[in-house]
């Protein structure tokens, strides 16, 4: 019952909430950032990096650094605390950690089948792929010639598996069905996760359908944006938005006949949350969206620690450490490059 | 007592035994309180666990919140005690005496009152003193205000006590003619 969660939270999920609490208490704050952005050299950013969380971590990295390692590292933190939360979690909240990493999975299985399609090399490609979706079978998705194969060889044993009833199909794999395969995949697991929630109840599903909403209008948004002048058909686009949100239905009808940013704007102007984010762009310019973008999720995501005894938080943390890490390979990219003047241009402050 | 309402409700409550009014009072004051004051000590307990695992500092100063929790069951047991000394024997011919009625009930009563007062009490500390440590592993400056609202919220406990222990000077049996 909503509002009585506080009686019986904690028995199995009061440790791993204090847990997740302390972990946020160390993500980055201005003052980190503002010493990271005046770093001369990646060895800088590893000095200034020893004195945080992240320290053990990047201390025995040899002196040349490149930024991948410095990336990498990072989210080797991250995996490691998740790793711990998950093998000391109890159901649901067990599930609620799986269902975080299923979008890791999804990105994981479209980059393997499209580096497969360039003909890369497979282990190359599973050392890029992103360490909280790996699953065991992984490797498997380099011999799968079409999406039926895909599914027979690989995917039928994974927790993708009732996600690929959308898009079967016999065709081959080519560079527009695969990026169609993954917004399908990701529109099924969003939907998944936010029944998932609403089956939770109280503070879980009331503060993560907000926070999953907003995950599938962004998505919406940026669907429109990038398929404009490509040659998905209206029906096809709006097929790719999810059955949540904001948007849905009326929003996602308006974005499907969009075709170009200032269509997009006039429609979203229509939703106040969003309003606020399209005035901050000019017209006509789409670079700054995605950060302004970024700053909304985070703001939104800060808002779940506010109240306790529900499992935001973890969700929360975990997009805030992504979130971080973002900030960190832009820095360390702008470091290496020399280019420091476009430092702020797309680095996200937490707190 | 052979009244002619064959099957009142109110017959059948009169005929039970002021004893045994009183031994569920007795065990419902010490039995509740502590169910109030163990579900409060693990609310708090397993958050500071986990608190002080990033933050060490926390740990002596958020005792005072389980403290606060061990006092309900204490309340409880003294009222237990107390109730326990104002049980005296009458004869047979007084159990049903309106004097013996009205210090069963009082007994009872009184153990109800401080039972569930120390249940929501302890619960109220617990809560409160889950937040409290978590508030204080993000900022310590945070901890002395709120362990203010948890002053409050023990003094709930007390309210019982208090009227428990006044509601037990009515049991007075009927003395032995």
């Amino acid at each position: 019952m909503y509002g009585f969660e506080a009686m019986t939270f904690n028995i199995h999920g009061g440790y791993l909430e204090a847990i997740v609490r302390g972990h946020r208490a160390g993500l980055l704050t201005t003052a980190d950032y503002n010493n990271l952005c005046q770093c001369e050299s990646l060895d800088d950013i590893k000095m200034h990096l020893s004195a945080t969380e992240y320290g053990p971590y990047l201390q025995n990295e040899p002196s040349p650094l490149h930024t991948t390692t410095i990336v990498e590292k990072c989210t080797l933190k991250l995996v490691d605390d998740y790793k711990h939360m998950l093998c000391q979690a109890t159901e649901p909240l067990s599930t609620f950690l799986e269902y975080i990493t299923y979008g890791h999975m999804i990105d994981n299985v479209v980059l393997i089948v499209t580096g497969t399609l360039h003909e890369r090399d497979v282990q190359e490609l599973l050392e890029k792929c992103h360490p909280l979706g790996m699953f065991d079978s992984i490797a498997t998705l380099a011999v799968a010639q079409n999406m039926r194969e895909l599914y027979r060889l690989v995917l039928v044993d994974t927790p993708l598996a009732p996600y690929f009833s959308e898009c079967i199909t016999s065709e081959d794999l080519d560079d527009m069905n695969i990026e169609i395969m993954r917004n399908t995949l990701y529109k099924a697991y969003l939907e998944d996760f936010y029944r998932f929630c609403e089956k939770l109840g109280g503070a879980t599903a009331e503060i993560m359908s907000d926070l999953l909403a907003f995950e599938a209008d962004r998505r919406a948004v940026n669907i429109t944006i990038n398929s404009i002048g490509t040659e998905l058909t209206r029906d096809d686009r709006r097929k790719l938005y999810s059955n949540f949100g904001l948007l849905y239905p009326y929003g996602h009808e308006e974005l499907a006949v969009c075709e170009d940013i200032d269509q997009v704007r006039a429609v979203m102007e229509k939703y106040p949350p969003y309003q606020s984010i399209f005035a901050k762009l000019s017209y006509g310019e789409s670079q700054m969206l995605d950060k302004a973008f970024y700053e909304e999720e985070v703001k939104r995501l800060c808002l779940a620690f506010e109240q306790q005894f529900h499992y935001a938080v973890f969700f929360a943390y975990m997009r805030l450490r992504e979130q971080e890490i973002r900030n960190l390979m832009w820095i360390s990219e702008c470091v290496a490059q020399n280019q420091k003047s476009r430092v702020h241009d797309s680095v996200v402050f937490i707190f | 007592m052979s009244t002619a309402a064959s099957s009142s409700w109110g017959t059948a409550l009169v005929k039970i035994s002021p004893y045994t009014f009183s031994a569920v009072g007795i065990a419902v004051s010490i039995g509740v309180s502590v169910l109030g004051a163990a579900w409060g000590i693990y609310i708090t307990g397993s958050s500071l666990i986990g608190a002080a695992i990033k933050a060490p500092r926390i740990t002596s100063k958020n005792l005072i919140s389980v403290i606060f929790c061990e006092a309900v069951a204490i309340y409880g047991v003294i009222v237990a005690i107390i109730l326990q000394t104002k049980l005296e024997s009458v004869p047979s011919s007084q159990i049903y005496a309106a004097e013996s009625l009205r210090a069963g009930y009082a007994i009872f009563a009184s153990g109800l009152i401080v039972g569930f007062a120390n249940l929501v009490c302890g619960l109220c500390v617990g809560i409160i003193g889950s937040s409290c440590a978590l508030s204080d592993a993000q900022n310590s400056s945070l901890f002395v205000k709120i362990l203010v609202i948890e002053i409050f919220g023990s003094a709930l406990g007390l309210f019982g006590v208090i009227v428990g222990i006044i509601m037990s000077a009515q049991a007075t049996w009927p003395t032995k003619v």
